[in-house]
């Protein structure tokens, strides 16, 4: 029995805008998984749907066997839910704030045991108000953690923090997982989504684009190395056709002048392009190669950047 | 399943020093049926506690409104008249007249000259002038706009007739009446009482509703097993709880400052302060169920009490509107809880007698009710 299941879903929104448009999920118990996009590509409204907090338009939901129109009560038991944005009251400590959310539950964890695991106990008795961003939002996972879940929902659990408030959480997601929880993540770091989960749906537009392990993602590129480069003469955009017929290069795509080849293997592709360049009497003026990664797959997909701001 | 990935070695190293988590929580605990309502409202009192706002508006101020009010109001012996009368022939015979007169003690003339007097009387010395004329008789200089001019006017007048030996038509008699009880602060602390019943209701219910909303913590509670209608009773009661604090404060301040005297029961007391107290938080909840925002929220929160603050008597009475007005008035939920809580504070009349006005909260407090749990934006 699948964790998490979706059919078929699909949201609009005043009969007009579709945040959503017929996405199906099946995420296994012990799974983390995570939901990859851009701003506005019905991520969020996707993972509300799940949480039984917004009504779908058309379409299934299933969560440990159990529906949201028929077990309700039994769900918000099972699932711990952490929103994109939730400003707690300021003027409670994070003790009396875990011992408020517990009391919600049947059967809640300690919040003492809660707060060790999250490093939050020498914070135990601030008030939220005091607290920084990273231990707001570690504080707002474990209001999550501390119904003892089966099921963790997290909406860009990381945004706007730093590096270390960001491994932190991530070690917190895995140790949930390590208990055998379930995790589903949405995000746009795409670094984020290839360390942290098991499997990816990468979402643009309200539809699944692409789904799979982060390697079996990348490798749909067909190379697993970049060549990105540009030269003095300025026009490669228009001879696409050229660089895609150089040795191991798989795919060509313009980038903000740059060019990039998707390429298998790069000591093949290298000369050859170094000789190219030469025949048309240019010069290199850029040249670098790294590993691909699913920006690369994004935007092969779909063109665009993932966060383009 | 899942382990920590060789590609993240910092992570690796921080997962190898992290102790083991326990599989099944060390002490599994079992929560009752109202944990969660005893919690959410121990939670809002901590809330309220820790805001100075809170205590100011909710506490201080009624009390420095009473204290203000009362002292300003306050009933003073009858003012003396002070009048002026002008030099001359007839002068000396208008001051053994007002001498003469029964009224004497309340009058202080000073004989003047004419431009004295003037002088005097123009920047407020005087409240009128007496000019004696050549034939006897007396012209009096008053002015129509100031107050104590037009009451001296009657008083000297009566005074000089009188003691010139007018015998009046009608046998009539006056009785003092200031007692405790019929003063101006006794008629304010009732209605300083509901007037803070209502303020702490929309503020602390509607105004409150709205800004977790717009924290997004309404949804938050939404997505845990919270029950409902255990967050909407936590927050009536955390104002019910201050409601008593409120009574006690109230009266006792006006019980030890203004030897104000109490008729009613207590149980009485608290009883229609809790019917009061409810309806609002059904007005507060209604006013709260749609707004997204708290600046829509205030707007909307003024638009209710602004009308009872005017209308429903709580710094004088509504018997001053016209009779037209007077049945709207009386059907405002603040007019009911502000006579309810007179009848009983000043009158000690007995809750039966009050159905009519219990009623009228109680309709006001159930439909809106009915109507905010309809109509209530969780998310």
């Amino acid at each position: 029995m699948p964790a998490i299941e979706c059919r078929g879903l699909r949201k609009t929104y005043d009969g007009k805008v579709e945040a959503v448009r017929g996405l199906d999920l099946e995420i296994q118990p012990g799974e983390c998984f995570g939901l990859l996009g851009p701003n506005g590509a019905g991520k969020t409204t996707t993972i509300e749907i799940l949480e039984g907090l917004l009504a779908p338009t058309a379409g299934q939901v299933t969560l440990l066997g159990r529906t949201w129109q028929k077990h309700a009560r039994d769900l918000r038991e099972l699932l711990g839910i952490s929103l994109q944005e939730t400003r707690f009251s300021e003027k409670l400590s994070v003790r009396e704030t875990l011992d408020l959310f517990a009391s919600f539950y049947r059967h809640p964890r300690a919040a003492a045991e809660i707060m060790q695991e999250l490093e939050l106990t020498e914070k135990a008795d601030s008030w939220v108000g005091k607290l920084s961003g990273g231990q707001k939002q570690r504080l707002a996972v474990a209001t999550a953690l501390v119904g003892n879940p089966q099921i963790l929902f997290l909406d860009e659990p990381t945004t706007g923090l730093d590096p270390q408030s960001r491994r932190q959480l991530w070690e917190i997601v895995r140790g949930f997982q390590r208990r055998g929880g379930t995790v589903l993540l949405t995000t746009h770091y795409m670094d984020e989504a290839e360390r942290l989960c098991d499997r990816i749906a990468i979402v643009d537009h309200g539809q699944i684009i692409a789904q799979g392990t982060p390697a079996q993602l990348i490798a749909r590129l067909g190379g697993h190395h970049v060549v990105e480069f540009a030269t003095s003469a300025g026009d490669g955009a228009n001879n696409q056709e050229l660089w895609r017929m150089l040795p191991g290069v798989d795919s060509v795509h313009e980038d903000d002048g740059m060019l990039l080849l998707n390429v298998r293997e790069p000591h093949q592709t290298i000369p050859a392009l170094l000789a190219a360049v030469e025949n048309q009497g240019a010069q290199l003026v850029h040249l670098t190669t790294r590993q691909a990664s699913l920006e690369d797959v994004f935007v092969h997909l779909t063109g665009r950047h993932l966060r383009e701001d | 399943m899942h382990t920590v990935k060789p590609t993240d070695p910092e992570a690796q190293a921080k997962g190898a020093d992290m102790q083991p988590m326990p599989l099944r929580p060390s002490r599994p605990r079992l929560n009752g049926r109202w944990a969660g309502y005893t919690h959410l409202l121990l939670a809002r009192m901590r809330e309220l506690k820790r805001e100075p706002e809170v205590i100011f508006w909710v506490f201080v101020f009624p009390l420095l409104l009473a204290l203000g009010l009362g002292i300003a109001f306050r009933n003073k012996p009858a003012d003396v008249a002070p009048v002026a009368v002008v030099s001359g022939p007839g002068a000396q015979h208008a001051l053994e007249l007002l001498q003469a007169s029964p009224q004497h003690a309340a009058i202080h003339a000073d004989m003047l000259t004419d431009a004295q007097a003037l002088k005097g009387f123009r920047v407020g010395k005087y409240a009128l002038v007496i000019e004696p004329k050549a034939d006897g008789s007396f012209q009096y200089r008053y002015d129509p706009a100031r107050p104590e001019s037009v009451l001296a006017l009657d008083q000297i007048d009566d005074a000089l007739q009188t003691a010139a030996g007018r015998r009046n038509a009608l046998t009539t008699a006056a009785k003092i009446s200031s007692e405790p009880g019929a003063r101006y602060i006794d008629f304010l602390i009732p209605g300083l009482l509901g007037m803070n019943v209502m303020n702490a209701a929309m503020w602390g219910i509607g105004f409150a509703l709205v800004e977790m909303r717009q924290r997004k913590l309404l949804k938050r509670y939404l997505a845990t097993p919270m029950r409902r209608s255990d967050f909407l009773l936590a927050l009536t009661s955390s104002r019910l709880v201050l409601m008593l604090v409120e009574v006690g404060l109230l009266l006792g301040f006006g019980v030890l400052v203004f030897h104000m005297r109490v008729l009613g029961s207590l149980a009485s007391i608290l009883l229609v302060g809790t019917v009061g107290a409810l309806s609002f938080a059904g007005i507060g909840l209604l006013t709260a169920c749609r707004a997204e925002k708290i600046e829509s929220v205030s707007g909307l929160i003024n638009l209710v009490m602004l009308p009872m603050w005017v209308f429903s008597g709580v710094f004088f009475s509504y018997e001053r509107f016209p009779a037209v007005v007077q049945p709207f008035i009386k059907a405002l939920p603040l007019t009911a809880l502000n006579d309810a809580l007179r009848a009983t504070i000043l009158e000690g009349a007995p809750l039966t007698a009050q159905g009519g006005r219990i009623l009228i909260m109680a309709i006001w407090g159930g439909i809106s009710f009915i109507l905010a749990l309809r109509w209530f934006r969780w998310v």
